[in-house]
């Protein structure tokens, strides 16, 4: 059992905190993922998972023992890095051995391992080259069979595909979730990228500066953001917000445009207060091109501005209460910019958000 | 067609402009090297002879001279060859081991005064050797190493740590910190990931330091010829002194002594220039 538990964790470089304080606890063979934007600190809580960065304060354990003071060669753990950091003298082979022979294991194992791993992840055919003679996708592989030739309790990956291009991304996106189906450790894995947090984790952990904003599977945080940071920064396109304030028993957005307040946020709200009235695309849909929905929806006349077609679907933008959003169509038609379109939304699946704290109110 | 016409001729023009600046350049650097190889095969008259003689006469005089008796115009060589081969290698192997430790520290790690020490460490460069020959002739003699290997070599390590450090930090640098990151997690200590991974990578950067710093030991003239006077301790460029006697210059046997000098040094080079133009290969991180 390998559950990894981080509580009140700080790192501190000098004056500047990196991370303040973070609370969380990792179920044995779950796969976890750390997002947020850059120099939020994702980096830095791994590798001090990893031992690769002093602990400030506070404890981390894996496994149900405290790792704070040891090296990172006695936690029992591996890592793919950004950069793949292979060792550039060392052939594939050499490499993915690497660890079993500094463990002085038996070099008939340590061959079985390393095939083991090469097969794999499908690099047999590449266990003479040095790594210099390897493409991108391909060292990414080679940095991945080092890191489960050892069976480590826990794997960390520090935004493993951002070197790789968009198509190569997509298909180690999905080996990397075989990979975890397949062995089922506990996995760690930084990103910035929300599509690769989305697709990979079980759990998301959402960072900024330093601080963790939510915690939730990836449908938790997709409907129910606590805020309007995890609004926008989860889901493509982004969550429209339009600002408004309370009016009686309507939302008044800034261009006037009068909406009941939704179902989850009624009664908590207080008249004359700021808002920011939020929806996602898929909810802004024209009539006729719509997924049918349950629940209370209100119809809009709305003019299309621009459009950009994905084949199943096209983005519309337009005009709503006095900001540009975005809308989806469903089997699209094609459709010109300036004309005008009936578009349906449904009010029980938007989001009222206080406009001083961003904070989302709903019951 | 026209236009394409002059570039073509511009072209060209550069081409010949850029070979000939080779050309000057490559004739200053080799003509005094040729010349000190082509004369310790010529008779002593035809050196100095004017008008030049233009076909030269080959012989082996200088040589056999060189390599026979104190009466004839011997030298010990050998003796020489050994303190120049002793003073540098040992001074050379000291350096590189202080020279990469310092490197490595300036490359990996934060502390204070960082760059103080650093441009410290080159102004020492600055200062002429020769100024310092007398303080350390006093002090070397008070000790009681004056003429003897240890204080030359102890002399060289201190003028080739510096500049060791200055090439050893640069190819460290170039070395992202993942790789013994990533060597730690797989089971090294921090010691065994700078010995299995970081050096084995560095390992042509440490080479042209060391070629560097062979050269500078086995060439040294000005602190040798003032730090040691004997057969048991003169290096080979201060064995060329004994080619000069109060009136005349020896030209030849200069030379052929000389010559004996280079060689070695060639053939180090060229053992070594394998890994000084391989140079870093960094295949194991992104690219
Ligand atoms: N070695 C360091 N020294 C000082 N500050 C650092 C160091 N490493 C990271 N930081 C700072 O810590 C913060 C978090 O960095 P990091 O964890 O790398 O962010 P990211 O989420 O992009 O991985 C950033 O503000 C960064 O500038
Ligand atoms: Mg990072």
């Amino acid at each position: 059992m390998t559950e990894v538990t981080l509580s009140n964790v700080v790192k501190k470089y000098g004056a500047h905190q990196a991370v303040h304080g973070i609370d969380l606890d990792i179920a044995d063979g779950e796969f976890v993922v750390l997002v947020g934007p850059s120099g939020c600190g994702k980096s830095t809580t791994l590798r001090m998972i990893a031992g690769l960065e002093d602990i400030s304060g506070g404890e981390v354990s894996i496994g149900g023992r405290v790792v704070n003071d040891l090296p990172p060669r006695e936690r029992n753990i591996s890592m793919v890095f950004q950069n793949y950091a292979l060792y550039p003298h060392m052939t594939v082979r050499e490499n993915l051995g690497f660890s079993l022979h500094i463990a002085k294991q038996d070099p008939d194992q340590i061959k079985i391992a390393v095939d083991d791993a090469a097969a794999i992840l499908g690099l047999d055919e590449l266990m003479d080259r040095k790594p210099a003679e390897l493409s991108g996708g391909q060292r990414q592989r080679v940095a991945m069979g080092r890191a489960i030739v050892r069976h480590p309790d826990v794997f960390l990956f520090d935004e493993p595909l951002s070197n790789l291009d968009a198509k190569l991304r997509t298909q180690m996106r999905a080996e990397i979730k075989k990979l975890h189906q397949r062995i089922g450790n506990t996995i760690i894995y930084v990103t910035h990228d929300q599509v690769e947090a989305m697709t990979l984790a079980d759990r998301i952990v959402l960072m900024r500066d330093g601080h963790i904003v939510q915690v939730g599977t990836p449908l938790e945080l997709f409907n129910t953001p606590v805020d309007t940071f995890v609004a926008s920064f989860i889901g493509s396109p982004p969550m429209n917000l339009v600002d408004g304030t309370v009016n009686g028993a309507n939302l008044t957005l800034t261009d006037g445009t009068i909406l009941p307040i939704p179902l989850t946020a009624r009664g908590l709200l207080h008249d004359g207060q700021a808002i920011h009235f939020g929806f996602r695309a898929d909810n802004l849909m024209p009539i006729g091109h719509a997924v049918d929905e349950e629940g209370e929806i209100i119809t809009l006349d709305l003019t299309v501005t621009l459009t950009e077609p994905l084949g199943t679907e096209t983005v519309l933008f337009t005009e709503f209460g006095g900001a540009e959003v975005q809308a989806k169509m469903f089997n699209p038609r094609p459709v010109i910019p300036g004309e005008a379109m009936k578009f349906q939304m449904v009010l029980d699946k938007c989001h009222v958000f206080d406009a001083k704290t961003g904070k989302a109110i709903r019951s | 067609m026209d236009r394409n016409q002059t570039h073509r001729n511009r072209r060209r023009a550069l081409k010949v402009l850029h070979f000939s600046a080779l050309f000057l350049t490559m004739a200053v650097i080799c003509i005094p090297g040729l010349w000190i190889v082509l004369n310790s095969f010529r008779p002593t008259v035809e050196i100095m002879a004017k008008p030049p003689v233009w076909t030269p006469s080959f012989t082996l005089d200088h040589y056999r001279a060189m390599f026979g008796g104190a009466g004839e115009g011997g030298v010990p060589v050998f003796s020489y060859f050994r303190n120049s081969l002793i003073v540098s290698v040992v001074s050379t192997f000291i350096a590189i081991l202080i020279g990469m430790s310092g490197g490595y520290a300036f490359a990996r790690y934060r502390f204070k005064g960082k760059s103080g020490y650093f441009v410290g460490l080159m102004l020492f460069r600055a200062v002429p050797g020769v100024a310092l020959s007398l303080p350390l002739f006093i002090v070397f003699a008070k000790v009681g190493i004056i003429d003897t290997h240890l204080g030359l070599i102890l002399v060289y390590v201190a003028m080739n740590v510096p500049f060791t450090i200055w090439l050893t930090d640069g190819f460290f640098r170039q070395i992202p910190k993942e790789l013994h990151e990533a060597a730690e997690i797989d089971g090294c200590t921090r010691w065994q990931a700078f010995w299995k991974v970081e050096f084995p990578v560095a390992k042509s950067g440490v080479a042209s330091a060391a070629i560097f710093a062979f050269l500078t030991s086995w060439n040294e003239f000005a602190l040798a010829s003032q730090l040691t006077r004997s057969v048991g301790s003169k290096t080979m460029p201060v064995g060329l002194l004994d080619f000069t006697a109060e009136f005349t210059i020896n030209w030849g046997g200069m030379c052929a002594l000389a010559v004996l000098m280079i060689i070695p040094a060639l053939i180090l080079t060229f053992l070594v220039q394998k890994h000084l133009i391989a140079g870093l290969t960094f295949g194991g991180v992104k690219g």
